[in-house]
Formats: C-alpha cells, sequence, structure tokens
C-alpha cells in the first residue's frame, strides 16, 4: 500500500505526535532525567513543568515524573538548558548504544 | 463588449472579471501599466479586492502564497528581473500546489541591463512546476487569464499567463471583454480542498523527510518524493483538463478550439514555422508570401508550453518535410528550450516511422533586437531549401 490515497496531495501536519516524521532518529543525544532533582518529583505535587512548556516537539509528558517521548524527541537539548534544577542532561547516544542494538 | 485598449488593460479586465481577492504586485518594466491599472480598480472600488503594496518580487508571490493558502484567489504579475527574484517562491508555490495566476510580461534578462521583448524570463522558469501560457494577442490574453483561474483552481498547479513586452503590453489593439455573467458561470468561486483555518490547525509545507511516514492519524502520508511526483503526473493530466477547460470556454464564450496549439495552413503545409507569442502572427504574414511563391509552408503556434503537449505536437507535424522553430530565448551551450522539447516529442513519438520532419532552429529578437518581417521570411526560404545547420541560427546578428 502506497501513498496514492491519501487525502492531501503536499505537505500537511497536523499537531500531534510524529507528524513531523520520526524526529527521534535525528537525535545525537538523549535528555535523561534525574528525578532526585526534578521539583515536581521532590514535591510529589504538580509544579514547575518548564521542559513540558518548553520541549518544541511537544514529547515530554506533564506528569509525576515528567517522561519524554524518545520516538519523537529530536535531542535539541532545550529542556536541560531551561531546568532550573539541571534536572535533565544531555548523554551522548553512543552511551545507549547496546540498548539499541538489534533495533533499526 | 469590443474594446480597443493595450495587453496590460486586457489582462487587468481578465483579472478583475476573475474576482480576484488578492493582488500583490511590484512594479517592473513593462508590467508596470498592469500593476496600475488593478490598484486603479481597487482603489476606486470598482474591484473589490485587497491589493497589498510589497517592496519585492520575492514578497509580492510570497503574499499569494498566503493568500492562496488561506483559500483566496490571488494574482500576481511581473517581468524579467522581477520574476527571476521571485525564483525561489515560483518553486514554492508550485510545491504548495497553490492556484496562483500571474502574467509575464516577456522581457530580456539582465545582465546586461535592458527593458526591451525576449523570452528568456519565463523560458527559464519551465522547469518550476508552473503551467505555462504563451499569447499571440489581446483576445488570448483576456481569455487565458480567465481559463488560467479555472483550470488551475481544478488541478491545483500555478499557471503563467505569458505575453511578449511592449509588442502586446504597450500596443492597441481591438479584442471583446466577456461580459461579467458569462465569466461567473465559467468561473465558480475559489473553493479549495483545504484553506487555513484556525479551528483545524495545520503546518504545511514543513520539513518533509525523504521517507513516507504515518501522519497523526495513522494514515500513510507521502514522503518529499511522493509530492514531487504527484506534482509533475497532475501536470501531465492537467493537457487533459485544459481541453476541458478549452470546451466549457468555447461553449459559453463562442471563441476558442485547440488548448495547446494554434496552427494556421498547416494542414496540407510541407513545411512549419513554430513559435511561441507574438511572433507566430507576424510568421503568418512571411507564410502568406511563401505561400505567393508556390511554397506550401504554414505556422504552428505553441500555446501550452508546459506541460508539453509532445502527442498534439508530434501529430500535428508528422511527415511534414521540415519544421522551422523559432525562439526569443535560448539553454546558453545548447540551442533554444522549445527546439530541444519539440525534437523530443519527434523523436519518441515519429521516430522510426518515416515521417521525422528536418528540424531547424532560429533564434530572434533577443534583447529586443529588431524582428524584420523580410529577415523571417528569408531564412525561412534558405531552410526550405535544405541549407539546415547543426548550430542555431541567429537573425539580425551583427557580429
Ligand atoms: S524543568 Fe526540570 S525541574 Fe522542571 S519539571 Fe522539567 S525536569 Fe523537572
Ligand atoms: S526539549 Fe529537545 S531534547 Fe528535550 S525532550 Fe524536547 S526534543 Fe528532546
Amino acid at each position: 500500500m502506497g501513498t496514492r490515497n491519501y487525502r492531501r496531495k503536499t505537505s500537511h501536519s497536523e499537531p500531534g505526535p510524529g507528524d513531523g516524521g520520526r524526529t527521534g532518529s535525528w537525535r545525537v543525544e538523549r535528555p535523561v532525567l534525574n528525578t532526585s532533582l526534578c521539583i515536581p518529583c521532590k514535591r510529589k505535587a504538580e509544579a514547575c513543568f518548564i521542559c513540558w512548556l518548553l520541549c518544541p516537539d511537544v514529547v515530554i509528558s506533564r506528569t509525576i515524573p515528567p517522561t519524554i517521548d524518545l520516538e519523537y524527541c529530536k535531542g535539541c537539548g532545550i529542556c536541560a538548558e531551561e531546568c532550573p534544577t539541571k534536572a535533565i542532561t544531555m548523554v551522548d547516544e553512543s552511551a545507549f548504544s547496546e540498548e539499541n542494538e538489534g533495533k533499526e | 463588449m469590443h474594446i480597443i485598449e493595450n495587453g496590460n488593460v486586457a489582462a487587468a479586465l481578465g483579472v478583475m472579471l476573475c474576482r480576484v481577492n488578492v493582488i500583490a504586485a511590484y512594479p517592473i518594466t513593462p508590467q508596470t501599466p498592469l500593476t496600475e491599472k488593478l490598484s486603479e480598480y481597487v482603489e476606486s472600488g470598482e474591484m473589490k479586492a485587497e491589493y497589498i503594496p510589497v517592496e519585492s518580487e520575492h514578497s509580492a508571490l510570497a503574499v499569494c502564497i498566503a493568500a492562496s493558502s488561506a483559500g483566496g484567489r490571488s494574482f500576481t504579475a511581473t517581468s524579467a528581473n522581477g520574476l527571476l527574484y521571485m525564483h525561489e517562491q515560483v518553486q514554492w508555490a508550485a510545491g504548495a500546489r497553490l492556484p496562483i495566476v500571474m502574467c509575464v510580461v516577456n522581457r530580456a534578462v539582465g545582465a546586461p541591463w535592458n527593458v526591451w521583448n525576449d523570452q528568456q524570463d519565463s523560458i527559464s522558469q519551465r522547469d518550476t512546476g508552473w503551467i505555462q501560457i504563451y499569447c499571440a494577442d489581446h483576445q488570448q490574453i483576456i481569455d487565458s487569464i480567465i481559463k488560467a483561474y479555472w483550470l488551475a483552481e481544478k488541478v491545483s498547479i500555478p499557471i503563467m499567463v505569458c505575453y511578449d513586452g511592449y509588442i502586446l503590453s504597450h500596443t492597441y489593439m481591438p479584442f471583446d471583454v466577456p461580459d461579467q455573467k458569462k465569466v461567473d458561470d465559467f468561473l465558480p468561486p475559489f473553493n479549495p480542498d483545504y484553506a487555513l483555518n484556525p479551528h483545524e490547525p495545520a503546518n504545511l509545507n514543513t520539513v518533509t523527510l525523504p521517507d513516507v511516514r504515518l501522519d497523526v492519524r495513522g494514515e500513510l502520508a507521502h514522503g518529499y518524493m511522493e509530492i514531487r511526483y504527484l506534482l509533475h503526473e497532475e501536470m501531465r493530466k492537467s493537457l487533459t483538463v485544459a481541453a476541458e477547460a478549452e470546451k466549457r470556454f468555447v461553449d459559453i464564450f463562442g471563441r476558442g478550439g485547440d488548448p495547446y496549439i494554434e496552427p494556421y495552413l498547416c494542414d496540407d503545409a510541407e513545411y512549419v514555422a513554430v513559435g511561441l507569442g507574438s511572433l507566430t502572427y507576424q510568421l503568418r504574414v512571411c507564410v502568406d508570401t511563401l505561400r505567393k511563391e508556390g511554397i506550401k509552408a504554414g505556422v504552428m503556434g505553441i500555446r501550452f508550453y508546459r506541460p508539453f503537449p509532445d502527442i498534439a505536437l508530434a501529430n500535428a507535424l508528422k511527415g511534414k518535410k521540415g519544421v522551422i522553430v523559432f525562439e526569443k530565448a535560448l539553454s546558453y551551450g545548447y540551442e533554444g528550450a522549445l527546439v530541444s522539447d519539440l525534437k523530443s516529442a519527434l523523436y519518441e513519438h515519429l521516430a522510426g516511422t518515416g515521417t521525422l520532419p528536418v528540424v531547424q532552429n532560429i533564434i530572434a529578437g533577443i534583447g529586443g533586437r529588431k524582428i524584420r518581417t523580410e529577415d523571417l521570411t528569408q531564412n525561412l526560404r534558405t531552410a526550405i531549401k535544405g541549407q539546415v545547420t547543426y548550430e542555431p541560427v541567429w537573425i539580425g546578428l551583427e557580429i
């Protein structure tokens, strides 16, 4: 099955996961959350969520703890840069290469 | 109503009759009187449209792209370096499949600076994915604009309506201005599949990856290559849609006929002169002279340059002894772009059938160099005598 019957003739994306393509494949550094530093995790209450607000790919959940959808996280590092407690660090993807083995 | 006016006014009247919603243009000779006329119509309230003054041609087309994406019927016009300056947006409008109509009032491109007529400007935009229509008189200008909106909106492909600077844009001739009611019957309001809408947000034409992808609804969406393939496929199909447009036009307005080619004395002709635009009418005078000398010659005006009407041309030129292609532009380093396209069509459809004509290329009128009818006739005679050259012949060159 190809794209022949797709409802648009152009590039047309709607808000939602994946409509910009599998942006997770662009990532060279992965954001890793340290829950012992993350404000809502420490307070066990809704707070901060600056990472959720600013992630350009909308892949961080507004939950305790915040979770990151690595399928679409492009690794831009904005969340790590903006987190007021430095709870997110960017780690080179090679550190996870074993985990990726056998995957596409 | 029949009036006597210049070609730019014919174009402006066509745009007004089409009830265009948004006009954005930057003045450039010889297109300027067209945009001035449109701004007068809008200013006086005669035409209900937004006229958006811009600081460049690039912005003019960007405005039309935005207006068209929001569901507005939009128009721009330019010439020469103005067209070259908007080139990036020209490609964009086609890839975004927006049915914008643009008049290209043909003029030579710089360097060196030159404001006179040739067709290098629009020919150099051949591969941008726009449909290109060439006009030979004022009636064709006004009629082509009306047909162009119908066709563009049917196939979601932008259209350039090209006419020769000065020779058509600034000369006066009689033509019929169609009734508004008939135009409204022919051309319904623009009603696109999707128009920008805050209640249905979407990103249009953002980064599109090489591969296909599942969209938010889980449907398999095109990759870049599929989108570009569809543009090509639907350009080819628009030849058929253009025939439908022409038929409707003839039914409503009682004029027109063949959307792709305009033959003059071609049926029994052994030799056919081929060209684009007003030059083909000048060539009719040469052919009349040659006919008096007993030479069976004809003229084939090409109205559609893209999509290229290869089958119509091959059928019309099949079995002719010679085809002489006159061009006011060329693909530097080889020959005229039109002659290359035409030879490819003839080879594709006639090779091996023994009906392939001999083809000669003639370059004329570059940068407004005077094209004397006697010179055209003489060059036709020479080609007809079989003195065909490997390189194109340049008429009027003094070097
Ligand atoms: S910005 Fe930092 S502290 Fe705030 S929610 Fe995100 S990870 Fe936690
Ligand atoms: S801000 Fe950038 S790095 Fe952080 S989760 Fe979003 S896409 Fe990934």
